[in-house]
Formats: C-alpha cells, structure tokens, sequence
C-alpha cells in the first residue's frame, strides 16, 4: 500500500506529530557543515508543478536533495495541458520512467487525489487549488511547537487567521492542524471571504480579538480580489484587516506573527515586520526544509532514522 | 415482421391490466386475453414484464454534429431503445447549433436514418445561443420543431426572454429553459454548501436556479406564455413551481434521474464523472424533488444525457465538462429510488413528456388496438449494476458503477419494430 501526505485531515493528529518529531531530526541535519545525508538515495522524486510557485519548489527540491534523492522537475502551464493531453495521460507518461514519489502542485483542488488513482507512487499534495496545502500547516505547526516550546500540543493556545480564508488552501490546512493540535482557531474576516460553511468561530472585527490571542496568522490578500466586488478597496481592507502600526502596538509580546508568504507589504502587512517582535515569518521558510525531508523520509524512508546518522562523504 | 406478445401486464393511463398485444404494420392490432399467434409472427414471452407505452426522452445530448467523438445520434439512439425511449428531443447545443432549419432537419434525418427512435430535434431559443438575438422561431416551428432552449445556458437577458414568450405564444411552441444565473455560477463546479466548503471548490448556489424559476414564472404570468423548466434540482424550485401551478400558469417541469439518487457527498472523490449541471445537490434537496414528482409537480423524469469523452473527464474538476449518461439507466433509477407507484413513474417516462413535446399523436399512447406501436417491455423488478464498457452510448461517464438499480427494459417496440430485444439493440 503506497503512502501519501494528501491532506491534514487524512494525516490526523498521530500524523502530525510524527512528521514534527521527524522534522527535529532533520533541523540536526540541516544544522551540519554538509547537511546531506544518504536516507533517500536511489530514490526519484518528480516534483510537478501546474502552477507557478518557486518557494514551495526550491523548498520541496532543497528537501529531497538533502536526503539524496534523485529529483526531475515536471513545470507545466494548465492551459498548454489542456490542448489535448488528458491530466492522466500526463501523469502515466511520467510515472513510466520511474518516480517514487510525486509532489504535485495544481491550481485545481482535488488534482492529487486524481493522481492518486492513476499512480502507484506516493504522492505529496504541495498545494491543490483552494483546498489543501498540508506541508505548509506541518511547517507551521513546526514554527509554532519550536516558538513556543510546546512539545506537548497547542491546549490553550489562541490563534487568529486573518484575510481571504475562502480562497486559502493554507487556511484550510492549518486552520485543521492547530485544532488537531488543541489550539482555538477563529477566522476574521470578511463575510466574502469565509466559505458558505465552516466550523471555526468566526468574526470581521481584528481589533476586536487581538488582545486575547498568542498566534497572529496574516494571509496574502489578492489585489484581484477587489474586482470580484470581494471587498471594497485595498485600502478599506489594510484599514479594517491589516496589521497597522497601531494594531501591531496592540499585540502582546509573547504574540507570534506568521505568514506563509509571499506578502502583500503595504495591505496585510502594514508595517515593517523586522520591528515585530514575535515575527516568525523567515522562520517558516527555514522549518519548510526541516518539514519537507520529513515528509518524504516518511513517505520513502526506511522507517529507521539511524539512516540520518551518517553524513555523506563525498 | 408482426410480433406478438404474449403475457405481459399492460400499464398505460387506463391502469394495469393482464394481456396480449399483437402488432401488425407498425400499429397494435389487437389487444386481448390469449391471443393466438397466426405462425407468421414473432413471438415475445412477456411473462413478469410490464408493456408500457414507449419512453419520451426531453432531455439528451447526442453531441451530433460536432462532437461525435463523444456520441453520435446513431449510438445515441441506440442507448435511447435501450432504455425504452422511442422518443428523445435532441438539445440544440451542437456545433453548429441546432438554431436554424438545416441543422434540425440534419438532425432530424440522421435520426431516421438510425431508425432506432424518434429523433426530435429542439433549437435554440437564440441565435448561436449567445443570448441576444432570437432564432428564427416561425421558420422553425414550420420544420416541425416544438421545444426551444438555449440549454447549457439559460437566457439571462430578461427582457430578452420577455419577447420570446410573447413571440412564442402565437405559434405553439414550448420555451424551455435552463435555470442558471450565470453570474452567481462564474466558475461553479459543484453546489455551494458545506462539502465544497470542505473541498474547496467553487460553489453554485441553489440561489442562482430559483431566481431564474421565479422570473420566468412570473414572465409567463405577465406574458401569457408557455415554459418548460429543464432539470430542477433544489427544494425552491420544487415548491416554485408548486405555487405557479396552483396559480394555473402554463409551467411544467421535469427533473433528472441523478437529481433524485446522487448527493454532492459524491464529489468528496474528486472524480469528475459526478459534475454535471445543475449540480448534484443535498439529500433534503433530493427529497423535495422525489415529492415533486409524486405529487405532479414535476411532470417529467428527463435524463439530461450528457456524454463526454474519457479523456475530458479526466482531468481536473474545474477544467472537465458537466453532464453524465443516462439513457440506459433511467428506469433502473426511477423505480430505485422513486418511492411511488409504477404507474407514477410510467407518467413521468412516457405520456406526460410526450404531451410537451407535442408527440402525443404517436407516443405514450394507450397500450389499445390501432394506437402506434411505439412500445416499452421492461422487468420492475431485476436488481442489476451497469457496466461501463456494455453501454452503448459511446462514452463512459455514467455515475452509476457500483449502485444497485432495480428495472430494466427486456423489448423495445418502435413503430412496430422489435429495435431491442431481450436487452440487446437489434440494429
């Protein structure tokens, strides 16, 4: 039975911690003069990219490197798919010269799981349409759990995601991943920008909730956003829903600010997040590695770490 | 070739009785008990079957011309005797469209030629159905066609549709329309609830069927005209139509098998075979359309047969077409999942959607001597799963792989010829 990292939910809580503790064992690697180790040598993984997204590949690529595997990158714009090429035919196509894992990133939700049914490799969701993106909620959970020195989980821990939640795959996934963990989560936002339905507490007021929280999470708000009549202006949304000077003197010491990036600097991020002093937003794209070769060890590892020990000589 | 057949249960509007149907010259001869077959004559035991007045289809996608990689109006003709249809009306979304008289009359003729059912060819309500200029509707008529629509779409210019009710209303023909508000649809793959807020997909609300619904009934209570609402799928528009007949308008309404056994649970699978449009929607949702039809709210059950290459549906949900087969399935669903008498669904498979297409002259006529002999012999009882790669429409995409449907058509009978028999397409 082939394993796959699809989504949080699918992962579950045991899951999380897992990869989390698998992640600390990778941060030692990393810390090496050479971080590289033989854990995965002999192994393929394609990374297939549909979507333009050059953090999350260098991250996914930086990982399997690390860790010896052999890497090919498939980058591919959707539209020039469509001229013929079912998905699947792409996918088997690829999968015929050997690949022992996917990582798939794609403007559709729900294309990973389509891979899925036509692939016996493993597959890891690196970001579906607005649904999922899990390894961003692990890279996350590492930041918070490694910030806060909370091992044991995220109870009591009050958390805010703030911004466009309906067209988030990260809120999504990490919204699902702090619950797992014991966090509260509440969403703020707009009305046009929750989703129909959802499970999370829910209000449009930040200043409201900002002296009663330990986790400030901004997302990326899309300059289109404002031609879909999703929100007003740009400017009414800084005003109501950025992090201003004035709410940024409103936060509590102890408040980590987070962001899965790239920011929007003038709308979400209204002021210098270097001057914040629970900023931890360059610390996320450091755990992203960490969390990534965590991921494929335990999707193509050998189950044992001892295969971390050795460094390579080469 | 005269058929006989022998001792079947007769199901029509007259009620059911026990009988035998000899079919000579392309109409029932004679209808009786223990008929005598005269040697020269084919023989059917209908023993455990019901004979019912062939099935009226208002609903199929016979994507000829233009996609007949997909289906043909031959192939597609034949899932329609399959299922026990002698009558399908073909949507005009082909390429070109169906919106002038040399494209219906192809249809029309393709149709003939396949001789497996009557083809009825629809057009479209607008030219090319871009939504702004009216096809030529008397042209049309005169070429024998009854149902227009611009399906796939539904007209969103409302003063648009306020002409073409009036203009329609001298010349007998049916408006029909597809209930969407494209703008609360823009890029919809599925219904707009709590499941496509989990799978994070772009929702189409219930909104956006019932607001057309409303409107169109209230430009037939300002017009005086005639619509036909096409594949209603939520509790609103079910009750919609509900009040507007109360109120005696000139409405009726159909609704397709998938509406009445799939929820949007399904799309949790991420497999595109289930988006269709209007989408799958909620089990209370399902619920009010079953009532509907039980209580002749609904007057029809059409399939909305849509076939789709393969390859199409396999791609990604936001970028794979709607629709899904349904010829072939269409009583095994009905009888599944309609809790409601056979006659019931005989009604709403036959007589009543004959009546709005304008062929009740020759379909879902009573099972009587010197009617047509455009007849369904079908078992209500066989429990059966569909089989991909046995359909013969020429795609693949139905839902129902896997779901235990019960009924199934035996022998087909259309204009005195035995098209299917014992399941399988004579020609």
């Amino acid at each position: 039975m082939t394993r796959s990292l699809l989504s949080i939910s699918e992962l579950g809580e045991a899951g999380i911690r897992r990869i989390l503790d698998l992640a600390d064992h990778m941060a030692e690697v990393n810390r090496r003069p050479n971080p590289k180790v033989p854990a995965l040598r002999g192994k393929t993984v394609c990374n297939l990219f549909f979507e333009d997204s050059t953090r999350t590949r260098l991250s996914f690529e930086t990982a399997a490197k690390r860790l010896s595997a052999d890497t090919m990158t498939f980058a591919v714009s959707q539209s020039s798919l469509n001229k013929g090429e079912s998905l699947r035919d792409t996918i088997e196509t690829i999968a015929a010269m050997g690949v022992d894992a996917f990582v798939i990133r794609h403007g559709s939700s729900g294309a990973p799981w389509q891979l899925g049914q036509w692939t016996d490799a493993s597959v890891v969701n690196a970001g579906d349409g607005w649904h999922a993106h899990p390894t961003q909620a692990l890279l996350d959970m590492y930041t918070v759990r490694t910030a806060l020195h909370r091992r044991e989980g995220f109870d009591g821990v009050r958390v805010a995601i703030v911004g466009d939640i309906k067209h988030s795959r990260v809120a999504r996934s990490t919204s699902a991943a702090f619950r797992l963990l014991g966090a509260d989560v509440t969403f703020v936002s707009p009305r046009t920008l929750l989703p129909p339905v959802h499970d999370e507490p829910s209000t449009a007021r930040l200043d409201d909730v900002l002296g009663d929280i330990d986790v400030l999470y901004l997302l990326r708000m899309q300059r289109e956003r404002m031609n879909e009549a999703l929100v007003p202006s740009l400017r009414e949304y800084t005003m109501r829903f950025g992090l201003t000077p004035a709410r940024a003197a409103r936060l509590g010491e102890h408040v980590l600010v987070m962001h899965p990036g790239p920011m929007n600097r003038g709308v979400e991020m209204a002021v210098d997040p270097a001057e914040l002093r629970g900023n931890v937003i360059t610390k996320q794209v450091a755990n992203g590695i960490s969390v990534r070769m965590a991921v494929l060890f335990d999707l193509l590892g050998s189950g044992s770490e001892s295969s971390l020990a050795g460094g390579i000589d080469a | 070739m005269n058929l006989l057949i022998k001792n079947g249960r007769l199901l029509d509007q007259d009620g059911t009785r026990a009988g035998d149907v000899r079919i000579a010259d392309g109409r029932i001869a004679d209808v009786g008990e223990s008929l005598e077959g005269d040697g020269a004559e084919q023989v059917i035991d209908a023993t455990g079957l019901v004979v019912s007045p062939g099935f009226v289809d208002l609903h199929v996608h016979l994507r000829e011309p233009g996609k007949e990689e997909a289906e043909t109006i031959e192939t597609g003709s034949r899932a329609a005797a399959l299922g026990g249809f002698t009558a399908v009306v073909a949507m005009p979304n082909t390429e070109p469209t169906q919106d002038c008289v040399e494209v219906v009359d192809f249809v029309r003729e393709q149709g003939r030629r396949a001789a497996l059912c009557d083809v009825l060819p629809a057009a479209s309500i607008t030219v090319g159905r871009a939504g702004t200029q009216l096809s030529p509707f008397g042209e049309l008529a005169d070429a024998g066609v009854r149902i227009f629509t611009d399906d796939g779409a539904g007209v969103q210019d409302p003063l648009l549709m306020r002409r073409a009710y009036e203009y329609a209303s001298d010349l007998g023909i049916v408006m029909a329309q597809h209930c969407e508000v494209a703008r609360l649809t823009d890029g919809a793959v599925m219904h707009e609830g709590a499941c496509c807020s989990h799978l994070g997909l772009p929702g189409w609300p219930s909104l956006a069927e019932e607001l057309m619904v409303h409107r169109d009934i209230e430009l037939v209570r300002l017009t005086g005209g005639r619509a036909h609402l096409l594949h209603l799928s939520t509790a609103g528009s079910v009750e919609l139509v509900r009040r507007a007949k109360a109120d005696g308008l000139a409405v009726t309404a159909e609704a397709t098998p998938h509406h009445i056994s799939l929820t949007d649970e399904l799309l949790r699978s991420y497999d595109a075979v289930y988006k269709v449009n209007p989408p799958l929607r909620t089990r209370d949702d399902i619920a009010a359309v079953r009532a509907g039809l039980a209580d002749g709210t609904i007057d029809a059950l059409a399939t909305d047969h849509a076939p789709h290459e393969s390859a199409t549906k396999e791609q990604p949900l936001d970028s794979a077409p709607p629709g899904m087969l349904g010829l072939e399935t269409a009583l095994g669903v009905a009888i599944a999942h309609l809790d409601v008498e056979l006659d019931a669904i005989v009604a709403a498979l036959s007589w009543k959607p004959a009546a709005i297409a304008g062929v009740e002259d020759r379909h879902g006529r009573p099972v009587r001597a010197g009617e047509p002999a455009n007849l369904a012999v079908f078992d209500p009882a066989v429990e059966w799963e569909v089989v991909p790669a046995e359909l013969a429409s020429k795609s693949r995409n139905t839902p129902y792989v896997g779901i235990a449907l019960t009924g199934r058509v035996r022998h087909t009978i259309f204009g005195g010829e035995l098209v299917v028999k014992d399941g399988t397409a004579r020609r």
